[in-house]
């Protein structure tokens, strides 16, 4: 067979070619870019003015402040988890190892608005805990711990997720060697096997701050819709908008629409730089 | 007692790392979860069934899982054409289109059903000259509950698929030409039976995705009882009602759907790893 014949079988005629970029960039245009544009626009619609003071009102910067707030404590709070998990599971051998990693990865396949009820039904008013938690004046739904508790749950994999792979890939070698020239566990962990993971790990906690502070059916649920206290950002624009006031909603609809370019922007740069580290990752 | 239940190892911190990850695992996800089928439990079984098999509930079903099915199925097609066009194909603005394609990973829902609502309502940038040329309504009509759960799937089939398409081994296509097949015969008895695995993997964690979904949908799905109303609308619709119990027994309902939808997932990775084994 001549060997233009085999590049030609090889590869697609350029017609098919030019046909399936120009389908996929389409459907891409229509689905993905065309709704972030709209974003932008239906919030600049009435001018840069109108934006600015949607965004400085007083409403909005609570729910700016209150994302914030809930952010800073999930996030951590499953970091810490998602490393201590990892080394769990990645460096030792031990029965019910990957009913664990199931069960870790369970709130991915729960709906966020069951994420929501569960803490409802344990901590709301006529709740399992609900008379107790009344009875010592603590308010867990419609309030800040409510928020949090719901926004652990559905960020609860990321870190792990993210980790596990890229350690098992990793070994145990460096560590063991550590331990044997005399470090002491702690040691081993910051000196050896902290710096292995730092970019998965901040891989895990970029998705994990995005989803955190843009999450809406979870929060929704146990929020109480209490405006000016209990409204995240996502909360917050679903009340514009069902107000009409849509330059409003689409104001702070853009904020965390930029948080999320930001996020692909971090993510994709991650990947470029440190695409071979992170390759077990994205393996998974 | 260690012993038996684990391997011997010279690294420190098993307990700490085991007993931390099983007290938050159990704080944060058993527990709760626990609360959610002891509160269903609580009706009965037949108080349970009589909860779950209402019209309005079974409706729905119907309108979720139907939908999710559609979104999960136009996501198969143009995932995997946006997949085979990133791995195959050179052409400008590359690196920037497949940064795109997680964006539905990192836009807020909420944020993507306002922008999706506006795009398709009567008097928007689509649903405007889709209304006038073909008098097609889409925002609150279960078309556009379609669009926004294909919105929100699509990266996961891409995702999946993507990977396994670039580490295709070239040889066994060179192998196929070289026995003189077609560039049809070729993708489809080489190509694409490699592929397909990853596809289904794809499609599933699509429609399971879709099924649970909520911030993306219900801003343009009108929800109507019976027509447009998604079943994680209809738990908070019984939530605001103050029947809790019944919240409990749809979502219970909707998570021992998602524990089958997860079983049979494993069990096709499964399957794909032994084939590939042969």
């Amino acid at each position: 067979m001549p060997a233009n014949a085999t590049a030609s079988a090889l590869s697609d005629p350029a017609w098919m070619r030019r046909l399936l970029i120009a389908t996929a960039l389409t459907f891409l245009g229509l689905f993905l870019l065309l709704p972030l544009v709209a974003v932008f626009a239906e919030a600049l619609r009435r001018g840069v003015f109108a934006y600015w003071v949607a965004l400085v009102e007083e409403d909005a910067l609570a729910a700016i402040k209150l994302t914030l707030i809930v952010a800073v404590i999930a996030v951590p709070a499953n970091l810490v988890f998602g490393v201590a998990a990892s080394w769990c599971v990645t460096k030792f051998d031990f029965r019910g190892k990957n009913l664990l990693i199931t069960l870790i990865d369970l709130p991915f396949s729960v709906s966020p608005v069951i994420s929501g009820l569960i803490y409802v039904l344990l901590f709301g008013l006529s709740g399992l805990l609900g008379p107790y938690l009344k009875s010592e004046g603590i308010q867990i739904i419609f309030a800040v711990p409510g928020l949090v508790l719901a926004t652990i749950f559905v960020t609860f994999p990321f870190v792990a997720r993210e980790l596990i792979p890229l350690m098992q890939e990793q070994g145990s070698e460096e560590e063991e060697a550590a331990l044997v020239l005399g470090a002491s566990g702690w040691q081993t962990f910051w000196r050896v096997t902290l710096p292995n993971i730092k970019w998965g790990l901040l891989y895990g906690v970029l998705l994990c701050n995005a989803r955190a502070m843009g999450e809406f059916g979870a929060v929704s649920v146990v929020s109480g819709h209490i405006r000016g206290y209990t409204n995240t950002m996502p909360l917050h624009v679903e009340i514009l908008y069902n107000e009409y006031n849509f330059v409003a909603a689409f104001a702070v609809a853009s904020v965390l629409a930029m948080l999320a370019l930001v996020t692909l922007v971090a993510k994709t740069a991650l990947e470029w730089r440190f695409g071979a580290e992170l390759a077990a990752t994205r393996h998974k | 007692m260690t012993s038996i239940l684990k391997k011997p190892s010279v690294l420190p911190g098993f307990g700490l790392t085991l007993g931390f990850t099983l007290s938050y695992l159990s704080i944060i996800v058993l527990l709760p979860l626990g609360a959610l089928i002891a509160k269903a439990g609580s009706l009965g079984w037949f108080g349970f069934w009589d909860a779950v098999l209402t019209p309005r509930v079974l409706a729905a079903f119907q309108v979720s899982f139907g939908l999710s099915l559609v979104a999960a199925a136009i996501n198969a097609v143009f995932g995997f054409i946006v997949a085979w066009v990133l791995v195959r194909y050179q052409f400008p603005g590359k690196r920037l289109v497949d940064a795109l394609v997680d964006l539905p990973f990192a836009l807020p829902t909420a944020v993507a059903g306002i922008a999706l609502s506006a795009l398709y309502a009567p008097n928007g940038w689509i649903g405007k000259p889709l209304n006038e040329l073909f008098g097609l309504k889409v925002a609150f009509t279960p078309i556009g509950i379609a669009i926004a759960l294909t919105f929100i799937g699509l990266p996961f089939v891409v995702r999946t698929v993507q990977p396994i398409l670039q580490e295709l081994p070239p040889e066994e296509e060179e192998a196929a030409v070289s026995l003189g097949a077609t560039r049809g015969q070729t993708f489809w008895r080489v190509v694409f039976p490699a592929v397909l695995p990853a596809l289904v993997t794809g499609f599933a964690l699509s429609f399971a995705r879709g099924v649970g979904e909520y911030g993306s949908v219900i801003f343009i799905a009108g929800n109507m009882p019976g027509l447009t109303e998604i079943l994680p609308l209809l738990i908070v619709i019984k939530l605001e009602q103050f029947d809790y119990a019944g919240a409990a027994a749809v979502g219970t309902s909707m998570l021992l759907v998602s524990f089958v939808m997860l079983l049979i997932l494993n069990i096709l990775q499964h399957w794909m790893r032994s084939r590939h084994a042969r």
